[in-house]
């Protein structure tokens, strides 16, 4: 189902939680919903449930507008963080309320719980009750919960967060392939940055309540549109420092102070601004360490994260942060030669925050 | 050294911290169930007076299965329980409470606190009120506003409907019990689970079946035990509106005559403390037996087991 959402906004009293959305999601499609906490993404979620009505704005399924529409009539399923199975009821119980509440014959409830219990492995569960189930095998039920009545939309509330860091990376392999195999159109909220960008087609980053930008994880991590994106994509975080942008025979440099100067390449060519102070962005890992020219630097602090050595040292008046093979077994105090891969670097207004490169 | 100053824990020091309670259960509790039991083996009555009462072992009982009036009075007040128990402690409470949270939650409140009224209310202020609306015309609210703006024939309601007006005065009072109970209670279902069986495809009155309703199990026997014992035994409302009169009088009122206020001014203390001897019985086994059934279901809360 094709789902859009047209300047869909909320207020609570004088608080604007959601503030003039505008989106559109192609049919099949996994799209998710990414912000800090507070920013409105739960409540988009319940207004396109229909639990809570628009302020202002439309939400259309399949071009139909569906603002009036209760939930029962929505055609939709719905995950939430806290799994909210019913306490009081079997997982068979559960997994087939949503028949019950349809009225649907008995022998065609078993049928669909056996289906739908098989497909997320709890068909051993199906006399417990929820109280007796792992988080894990709660969030499964729940799961199957969703999609017994064959939901036209699948909607994901911080699904994953109450499950423990290993359970959580499967089963976000789980519900993509899920997802992907069913190819029902669903939304999935999320604060975390690799859940959305491993796990949708398209991702809408919302600060509070305001959309910044909506679009594919890979275009989200390579041009961030603004310095919000920019900061907030990326593990580990993107450095950014102040810089001076300084035209010098013919040739474009960022100056990082103490002499410290970087030259930009064509192919980040700055749109607006020519020279003056602007902010400067570079992913850890487009910094490399260990060549033979390049700007030299002292480190400050080693920090061993496993596959990769996180290294902070000083670069003009910017602390920048990058990461080098552990097998060069950097020390604090030892000097090193650091070549930015400009090719990669970022560009934004200080005072707009949005990106001197994309728009 | 050590011992002193914490004051060396005697080993039955709980026992000071317990007295005061257990005084107070006593002298309150134990001591009038005590000696109602005592009075209710004896003839004692104004003619006896405290001197001259004899044992007489069980005649009192005897008497009571005996008289007359007896099963008379057993049924008006199982009847007059169970109507206010189900129309008004159970039912209406759980009418107003299901409305007042499907509504904003100010207005709700605001709605809950009105029905209190009743029962912040002097008994004797409030059922004077009730009075006031039966009473016959010129004065009666009921007559002014209802039945003679269309034309029907005026009358004084009370005697027209006694049992219908003891269950009314009683019930009003009543409802706000539960209301308080069901209410906080679906107040406490988590916001998620209320969420969920919308999305699930529930009407509302599909979500108060399937969600609500099985969530208030514990709050509704509760009250159905509390009020059963509560009603059984409260007869001053009655007292104050009828007296007894027009076939209104409940057992405990019927005790209550007997043993402190009769019309030919020989108190049977004697008979009349065998009369709530017996409601104070029926009273601690069912007590009992609702203690037992909440503690079990209690024991019965299987372990979490987590498997895989
Ligand atoms: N029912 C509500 N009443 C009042 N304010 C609310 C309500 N729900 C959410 N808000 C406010 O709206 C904002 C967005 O909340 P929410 O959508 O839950 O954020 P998120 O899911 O992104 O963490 C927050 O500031 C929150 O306090
Ligand atoms: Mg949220």
């Amino acid at each position: 189902m094709k789902v859009d959402i047209v300047n869909l906004t909320k207020k609570f009293g004088g608080i604007i939680a959601v503030d003039s959305i505008n989106l559109d999601i192609k049919d099949g499609e996994f799209v998710a919903f990414l912000g800090p906490s507070g920013c409105g993404k739960t409540t988009t979620l319940l207004m396109i449930a229909g639990i809570y009505k628009p302020t202002d704005g439309d939400i259309l399924f399949d071009g139909k507008r569906v603002n009036n529409f209760p939930p029962k009539d929505r055609d939709i399923g719905m995950v939430f963080q806290s799994y909210a199975l019913y306490p009081h009821m079997s997982v068979f119980q559960n997994l087939t309320y949503p028949l019950l509440i349809k009225k649907r014959p008995r022998e065609e409830m078993k049928k669909e719980a056996q289906r739908v219990a098989d497909m997320m492995g709890i068909g051993h569960l199906l006399k417990r009750r929820p109280g007796q189930l792992s988080g894990g095998q709660q969030q499964r039920v729940a799961l199957g919960r969703a999609l017994i009545k064959k939901p036209r939309l699948l909607l994901f509330d911080e699904p994953l967060s109450n499950l423990d860091a290993r359970l959580r990376i499967s089963m976000r392999g789980e519900i993509k392939k899920l997802q992907k195999d069913l190819g029902i159109t669903s939304i999935y909220v999320t604060h975390d940055q690799i859940e959305a960008l491993t796990m949708a087609d398209r991702i809408a980053v919302i600060k509070d309540g305001v959309l910044q930008a909506y679009t594919d994880p890979e275009d989200l991590h390579d041009r961030p549109k603004t310095l919000f994106i920019a900061e907030f994509i990326g593990n580990p975080p993107m450095n950014l420092f102040d810089v001076e942008i300084k035209s010098e025979a013919g040739r474009v440099y960022a100056n990082l102070g103490n002499g410290a100067r970087l030259a930009i390449p064509e192919s980040r060519k700055l749109k607006k601004l020519v020279e003056g102070k602007v902010k400067m962005g570079i992913r850890p890992q487009d910094i490399h360490a260990g060549s033979e020219d390049g700007i030299s630097t002292e480190i400050a602090l080693v920090e061993p994260m496993g596959r990769d050595d996180l290294i902070v040292s000083k670069v003009g008046n910017a602390e920048v942060h990058f990461l080098v093979d552990p097998i060069m077994k950097l020390r604090m105090g030892d000097r090193i030669k650091l070549r930015f891969d400009m090719e990669k670097s970022q560009f934004f207004d200080i005072k707009t925050e949005l990106s001197l490169l994309w728009d | 050294m050590t011992e002193k100053t914490t004051g060396g824990g005697g080993k039955y020091d709980w026992f000071w911290f317990l007295l005061p309670a257990l005084i107070l259960v006593v002298i309150f509790f134990f001591l009038p169930i005590i000696i109602t039991f005592f009075i209710s083996g004896t003839n004692m009555s104004t003619a006896t007076g405290f001197q001259n009462w004899k044992w007489i072992g069980l005649k009192n009982y005897q008497r009571i299965s005996s008289h007359p009036e007896t099963l008379e009075h057993l049924w008006l007040t199982v009847k007059y329980v169970a109507f206010t128990l189900v129309f008004f402690n159970l039912g209406m409470s759980l009418v107003i409470a299901l409305l007042t949270t499907h509504i904003s939650r100010g207005v709700g409140f605001l709605f809950r606190a009105v029905w209190l009224l009743p029962r912040i209310t002097p008994v004797v202020v409030y059922v004077m009120m009730w009075r006031f609306i039966a009473a016959d015309a010129p004065y009666g609210i009921l007559n002014q506003i209802i039945i003679k703006p269309l034309g029907l024939k005026t009358a004084n309601w009370l005697p027209m409907a006694p049992f219908l007006f003891i269950v009314l005065v009683n019930g009003f009072i009543g409802a706000s019990f539960g209301m308080i109970l069901f209410s906080s209670a679906i107040e406490s279902i988590p916001k998620d689970l209320m969420m969920a069986s919308l999305v699930d495809g529930s009407s509302y009155l599909q979500r108060i079946r399937y969600l609500i309703i099985p969530h208030l199990r514990w709050p509704l026997l509760f009250v159905t035990t509390f009020q059963t014992l509560s009603l059984m035994t409260s007869f001053e409302q009655i007292l104050v509106l009828t007296d007894g009169a027009y076939n209104t009088e409940v057992w405990a009122l019927w005790a209550y005559h007997k043993a402190l206020s009769t019309y030919s001014g020989n108190l049977q203390w004697g008979f009349g403390t065998a009369l709530a001897a017996i409601l104070v019985t029926i009273g601690i086994v069912m007590a009992v037996i609702y203690m037992r059934y909440f503690k079990f279901e209690e024991l019965v809360q299987e372990p979490k087991i987590e498997t895989q």
